[in-house]
Formats: structure tokens, C-alpha cells, sequence
């Protein structure tokens, strides 16, 4: 869990794996014309899952972008967006269509190579996070079985692209960007994981969807891993998770490495038009990951009275439609409960999120850990509502 | 990267010490060169075209210098070129946040010189729209300050309220930013019917308003640590350094000239008691650091409020203009007139030899003075402090350079 350095690796080793035994996989192989070699099959599965998750990553990062704006709006007394579509719900579309037809400028001085590649790490990685996202029961690209550790190995390989961005700008404000993401990311990143291993104790699972099923029935709410009557350090264990998560993925209070009115725009300074909208939809769609994480191991998955009721029906489309809908909308609400923090906290300091970060989150997160622990060796196995 | 300087860590024999198993031990420097930063013109924590050059070692500043004339635009000068009552609307330019203000202390001055009586109703909506064009000022200066802090939200919330106080403006006067209102002898125009009954509408709003931006940002928690204990500028130091306004009383020195050297009505409106002068008291932190000065900007709002609340119940119907020439002549001799402008004493200093255009015009303003007290409060604070430090001083740039 915690020795992320070879992480990666690893986790691609286990999702290249994963493809060969995922649906569009058997899928492929089936239809398969009998000129087609044998190998070709994995390979255009998993273009296509890129394919898939490419879109999901542009499509979240396009309503987040909306949301924001909306959300921003009307917390200031305003409307947002109101021209384009109705309510401006196809302002993301018609930004996206700037974005791409802007100069692309790149500064002098900079180092071209890692000032080109560090948007594409920063995306390509989100992207690959993506692929462990299942939509439903049925419904994936890559049932891994360290789906969670996937996640998580993944997500963190942003920083790199932040800190070569940073460092590739050849300025200042970029560099003093960097250095912060590097530092803020580093030391969240701890109790991040460690907030997580309470959920996934009670799991006895890093598969996102065994963690799901592992809380249904209860009419859809009630087994939920948050609710203390299953676990209670699953509760702070969720408020320290929320706190990293904000960190993690530079939102405010904590979004120290862009700090507008500090550094300019921070690590985000010297990119414009198509590039820099890639760091923009690495955040939302990081945020949504984040938050789809959540509420896979604190906020039921894809159980909820919804899912219930389709349950009831026997029909599987009507199921996997009803998880899907319940894990977006759970995702969606995550993202919503950011946005609203980032438009009413004021900004921490750097020395402050590092005391938070190093002094009070990893103890209490691993205090966390020590509780659950015991709370499940002990009184768990007695409790009739666990056995 | 540029650096300032190269460092190179150099060792040398003699410098060692031997240890009692025999080695030798070396200290080697290892000091980082300090990083030159400019900070502005265009920033966006500079409130305006400013540049400060920050030394910063990390996230540490060690040395802060700013530099300043990016708007200058040669008030003074054009004071001793134009006629007594067309220099009014440069007045305007100097602090735009507050050209009320600035055009009350020229006329004072101009008024003073001439020695000529101005009616009482002239007086009265002088002082609303002044104490009104304050909160305006204020609104601001706390509004972007939550904004250099890292809330965005409150910042628009100030601003609807000074959008209401713009829209009072321009009834009166047509004009939303550079008034030209106030004018020597009394006012351009009286209040349009149901002006002041409008203005008495607004205290009211503004008083629920003004409870919310305190629990939405003065108290939140973020802010206070963000703010306490920071940029601490002592009392010594203050009076040192010539501070006005609410830097001087955010240091806990009680001096506003509205009460000590009282002009135009206020010395009637102060021994009626109904406004007191909120001074820095600590609470958070340190004596004088920057909550205290938000602190006594929140707080100068409400009494600013209870100024206009007074001069409302006490206006009565007459002249708004004293009977002058369109072209002056004022009599040969000098004058100096400082009031309290939202971020301190703005004077102006005008000699006349009888002609029609002034010998010269000098403007004191506060922020060019308080300005200077950033380089001795900001090394040693972190960067993101140097930004809150900054803010808390609410430099109007159009000041500064004039």
C-alpha cells in the first residue's frame, strides 16, 4: 500500500492482465473473422476501453466545468453560464472549441520536450485510473482485483506531470507551483491511503465492486460502510479521506499549487489554449474518481433504494442502469459538496497544510486504523447485524 | 532559472576540526541562493499596477522592496496648470474608491483659502456621501482582501452592496466612480426627491449585511489564522512611519482627524455621540497585525452607518452651493487640509498669488505613505503572509502614484 514508487508498474502489469479477461475482450473474441490473429483481440479491447475511458474523462471534465460554474454562480448571486443551450449547458462545449482553436504557445526558455509531455502524463494517468472505474455490477472495463490500489497508484502519477510542467516553464510562479504540488501531494497522499485501509478491513476487499456488494441489502441504505453501527471509525475515517482527497487533488482550501492571488496561477501560469484545458480535465475527472472512490467504500457503491427496486425487477439491464445511475449521481454529489467548500473557504497556508497533513491526519488516520482493527477482531464477530 | 548570484559551497584544511577518532569533520555551506521574484506590475495580489520585488529563499521572503510610479500621471503638476475648479475632477483619479473623499479635501482646502461660509445642507449631504463612499472604500478593501486570502465568494457579496451604493451615487450625481460632486462652495446639485429616504433604506439593508460578511469571514477560522499574528506593525512603528487611517488605528493609536482635527460638521456629529472610533485591540492575535486592520475597517463601516443615520434625522431644506464666481480668484496666501479618507489622511496643501490658478497644488496621500512600512513588516513572513500583508495595507495604486 504504501510503497507507491514501483506501484505503477505493477498496477499496469495487473490491468493489462485485467483486459484480456474483460468483456469487450470475450466479446471481440467471439465475433472475431478467422483472418484476424489471435493476439489483435486484447490489443483493440483495450483501444476501445482507452477509447471508452477518454470519453468518460472528457465528458466528466465537461460537466464538471458546468457544474462549477453554475454552482459558483448561484453561491454568489448570480446565474453562471446562461447563453449558450439551455442554463449554458453547452458552454463547456463552445469553451472547449476556443480552447482548441487558441495559439499554442510555448515560452521561451522553456524546455519543450517535458513543457509538451507533462499535459499528456498528466492526462494519460487519470485516464488509466479511469479504467478501474466499473459503472456496474456487470459493467466495466477491468475488474481488478487491487482496483483501489489501481486507482490510487495512478491518480498520484499526476504530480510527476505537475512538476515538470512546473519546472519546464521556466518561470517563477510555475516552479514555486510545483514545488508546492509536490510537497502537499507527498504528504496527503499517507493518510489518503491510510483513511482508506478502514473501509477496505471491513471490506476484506481492494475490488471496487466486492466492496460494493459487500454492502447491499437494507433497503439499499442501511449497510452502507459510513453508518457506525457497522464500523464507528468509519465516519472519521471518511471526514480524514475527504480532507485528503481535497488536498490530493488541489482544490480549495487547499489549492496551493495554482493559488491565484499567490502565484499567479501557479503550475498552470505559462500554458494556454488546448494544454492547459487538459490539467483542467484531469481535475474534475480526478475529483470525480476521488469521489466515486468514496463512495464505493463509505457510501454504499452502487447500492441505494434505487438499485433496490431494480433488483426486485430480475431484469440485468434495468439493474446495471440502476447502479450506473446511483454511482454517478453518488459521484456527482461528491463533486458538488467541493465545489461548494471551494467557493466559501478561504486558502490555508503552506506551513498548514503540512502541519495538518504530517501532524494531526496520519495519526488519526492510523488511530483510525487501530480502532477499526480492533472493532472488527473483537466486537464485530458478536454483533448480530455484522455475522 | 535565474538566479540572483551564484553560490558555490567552497571548503577549505583549515576550516575542519578533528574528531577524537581521528577524522576530519568539515561544515560545509550549503545555504540556496535566494530567488528574485517580481511581483507585478501585473498580479493579480498587487491591486493594481504596482511591482514589489520580493527576496525569497523557498517560500520564505527575505527582503521586500516596492516600486512604484507605473501610474503616474503628474496630478500635482496639472494642479498649477488648470483653473482652481478643473483641477476637482483629477481629484477624483487619485483614490477611485473613494473620489468623494477626495474631492471634500480639495474643496476644504480651496474653501479655507477663499474664506467663505458654506450652507448647512451642503454640509450634511457632503458628509453622507462621504461616510457613504467610505463603506464603499471598505467594502472593497475587505472584499479583495478575502480574495487575496482565498475566498472568492464574500468579495461579490461586498461588491452588491457597493453596487447599491454606486446606483445612490449616480442619482445624484450621474457619475459612478469619478464623482465630481462635492464642489468648492457646497455641492453640484441638491438630493434628488426621494434620495435620502433611499439612503436610509440602504443603512438598514446594510446593517444585516454587514453581520453576515463578519460571520462569513471576518470570524471563519481560516482567516483568523491566516490574518492573526501577521504583518505585526507595532505602535512605535506606526507613528514612525507616518501611518494614517485604519493601519494607524489598527495598531491601537487612537487618531482619526474626523474627531481630532474635526472639519465641516463632524465635530458637532462627534459630541453628539452617536459614532465612536473602533481601534485594533488584539483579540486574535498580536496587537496590530492584520485581522486588527481588517478589523477596524469592519468595524469603521458600521459607524460610518450610524454618521449618515445622524445626518439624515438632522437635515433640514436650503441652499447647496455658497454664491462664487465660475472663474475664482483667490486672494494670495496657503492653505493645508487634511481629512480622513478611508485609508487615512489625505491632505492637500494649495498656494494661491491671486490669479486664477493655483502656484501649487501638493497632495498628501496615505497610500503612498503606508505603503512604505512594507518593507520593514514583510521579510521573514512566508510568501502566502506577504500577499495577507500587502492587502492589509489597501494601497489604492491612483493614490500612491498620483
Amino acid at each position: 500500500m504504501f510503497s507507491l514508487a514501483f506501484a505503477p508498474l505493477d498496477a499496469v502489469r495487473t490491468a493489462a492482465a485485467q483486459v484480456q479477461g474483460s468483456q469487450i475482450n470475450d466479446f471481440l473474441g467471439e465475433v472475431k473473422p478467422d483472418f484476424v490473429p489471435g493476439w489483435a483481440v486484447p490489443l483493440t479491447a483495450a483501444a476501445i476501453a482507452v477509447g471508452i475511458a477518454m470519453a468518460i474523462v472528457s465528458l466528466i471534465a465537461m460537466i464538471g466545468t458546468w457544474l462549477e460554474r453554475k454552482v459558483s454562480g448561484h453561491i454568489q448571486c448570480r446565474y453562471g453560464p446562461m447563453r449558450v443551450g439551455w442554463h449554458g449547458w453547452l458552454q463547456p462545449l463552445v469553451d472547449g472549441i476556443k480552447l482548441l482553436l487558441k495559439e499554442d504557445m510555448i515560452p521561451k526558455g522553456a524546455d519543450r520536450v517535458l513543457f509538451v509531455l507533462a499535459p499528456a502524463i498528466v492526462l494519460a494517468s487519470v485516464m488509466a485510473a479511469m479504467v478501474a472505474f466499473p459503472l456496474g455490477p456487470g459493467f466495466y472495463f477491468a475488474d481488478i482485483n487491487l482496483g483501489i490500489f489501481f486507482i490510487l497508484a495512478m491518480t498520484s502519477t499526476t504530480t510527476i506531470g505537475v512538476v515538470m510542467a512546473g519546472w519546464s516553464s521556466n518561470s517563477k510562479w510555475s516552479l514555486y507551483g510545483a514545488m508546492r504540488e509536490a510537497a502537499q501531494v507527498v504528504a496527503y497522499e499517507i493518510p489518503l491511503g491510510i483513511s482508506l485501509l478502514v473501509p477496505i478491513m471491513v471490506a476484506g476487499t481492494f475490488n471496487l465492486i466486492e466492496a460494493s456488494n459487500g454492502q447491499g441489502g437494507g433497503l439499499g441504505i442501511f449497510n452502507w460502510y459510513i453508518w457506525p453501527w457497522v464500523n464507528p471509525f468509519m465516519l472519521p475515517a471518511f471526514l480524514l479521506f475527504f480532507v485528503a482527497i481535497l488536498a490530493e487533488t488541489k482544490r480549495a482550501p487547499f489549492d496551493l499549487p495554482e493559488a491565484e492571488s499567490e502565484l499567479v496561477a501557479g503550475f498552470l501560469t505559462e500554458y494556454s489554449g488546448i494544454r492547459w484545458s487538459f490539467f483542467f480535465m484531469e481535475e474534475y475527472a480526478a475529483m470525480f474518481l476521488y469521489c466515486v472512490v468514496g463512495s464505493f467504500f463509505f457510501f454504499g457503491g452502487f447500492e441505494s433504494p434505487l438499485t433496490s427496486i431494480a433488483r426486485t425487477t430480475d431484469v440485468n439491464v434495468l439493474i446495471q442502469v440502476a447502479a450506473a445511475t446511483t454511482i454517478i449521481l453518488k459521484g456527482f454529489a461528491g463533486l458538488f459538496l467541493m465545489m461548494w467548500l471551494r467557493w466559501t473557504l478561504p486558502r490555508v497556508r503552506i506551513d498548514q497544510v503540512m502541519t495538518m497533513g504530517y501532524k494531526y491526519l496520519t495519526p488519526l488516520a492510523l488511530a483510525c486504523v487501530f480502532g477499526a482493527a480492533l472493532f472488527e477482531a473483537f466486537l464485530a464477530p458478536v454483533l448480530p447485524w455484522r455475522s | 532559472m535565474t538566479q540572483t548570484q551564484e553560490h558555490s559551497p567552497t571548503i577549505s584544511q583549515s576550516e575542519g576540526r578533528t574528531l577524537e577518532s581521528g577524522e576530519r569533520e568539515y561544515m560545509l555551506d550549503v545555504r540556496t541562493t535566494d530567488l528574485e521574484v517580481n511581483m507585478g506590475p501585473q498580479h493579480p495580489a498587487t491591486h493594481g499596477v504596482m511591482r514589489i520585488l520580493v527576496r525569497a529563499d523557498g517560500e520564505l521572503t527575505t527582503g521586500a522592496q516596492p516600486h512604484l510610479g507605473y501610474l503616474h500621471r503628474c496630478a500635482e503638476k496639472i494642479g498649477e496648470n488648470v483653473e482652481w475648479l478643473q483641477y476637482l475632477p483629477y481629484t477624483d483619479r487619485y483614490d477611485y474608491l473613494a473620489a468623494m473623499n477626495n474631492n471634500l479635501s480639495y474643496s476644504l482646502a480651496v474653501e479655507r483659502l477663499m474664506g467663505i461660509e458654506i450652507p448647512r445642507r451642503a454640509m450634511m449631504i457632503r458628509t453622507i456621501c462621504a461616510e457613504l463612499n467610505r463603506i464603499g472604500s471598505h467594502l472593497i478593501a475587505f472584499g479583495t482582501y478575502g480574495l487575496d486570502i482565498g475566498a472568492f465568494t464574500p468579495f461579490l457579496y461586498m461588491f452588491r452592496e457597493r453596487e447599491w451604493m454606486m446606483a445612490l451615487f449616480e442619482k445624484i450625481c450621474g457619475a459612478r466612480l469619478t464623482y465630481s460632486y462635492i464642489r468648492i462652495g457646497g455641492v453640484f446639485n441638491d438630493a434628488p426627491p426621494g434620495w435620502l429616504s433611499e439612503v436610509e433604506r440602504f443603512c438598514d439593508t446594510f446593517d444585516e449585511k454587514w453581520q453576515e460578511y463578519v460571520d462569513l469571514l471576518m470570524v471563519n477560522h481560516i482567516f483568523v489564522k491566516r490574518t492573526a499574528d501577521i504583518g505585526v506593525i507595532p505602535k512605535e512603528m506606526a507613528i514612525d512611519f507616518g501611518l494614517t487611517g485604519p493601519m494607524l488605528r489598527g495598531s491601537g493609536i487612537d487618531w482619526d482627524l474626523r474627531r481630532d482635527m474635526p472639519y465641516e460638521l463632524y465635530d458637532e456629529i462627534w459630541k453628539s455621540g452617536c459614532f465612536e472610533i473602533p481601534l485594533g485591540t488584539g483579540e486574535r492575535g498580536t496587537l496590530g497585525d492584520c485581522w486588527d486592520r481588517v478589523y477596524v475597517r469592519v468595524m469603521e463601516m458600521r459607524e460610518s452607518i450610524k454618521i449618515v443615520r445622524w445626518c439624515l434625522a438632522n437635515i433640514e431644506p436650503g441652499p447647496v452651493i455658497a454664491d462664487i464666481p465660475k472663474t475664482l480668484k483667490i486672494p494670495p496666501g496657503e492653505c493645508y487640509v487634511g481629512i480622513e479618507n478611508p485609508r487615512g489622511e489625505l491632505g492637500h496643501y494649495v498656494v494661491s498669488d491671486g490669479g486664477k490658478v493655483a502656484t501649487r497644488v501638493r497632495v498628501r496621500a496615505p497610500s503612498f505613505v503606508n505603503l512604505a512600512v512594507l518593507e520593514a513588516i514583510m521579510p521573514g513572513t512566508l510568501l502566502a503572509d506577504a500577499i495577507a500583508i500587502i492587502g492589509s495595507t489597501d494601497i489604492v495604486i491612483g493614490e500612491t502614484d498620483r
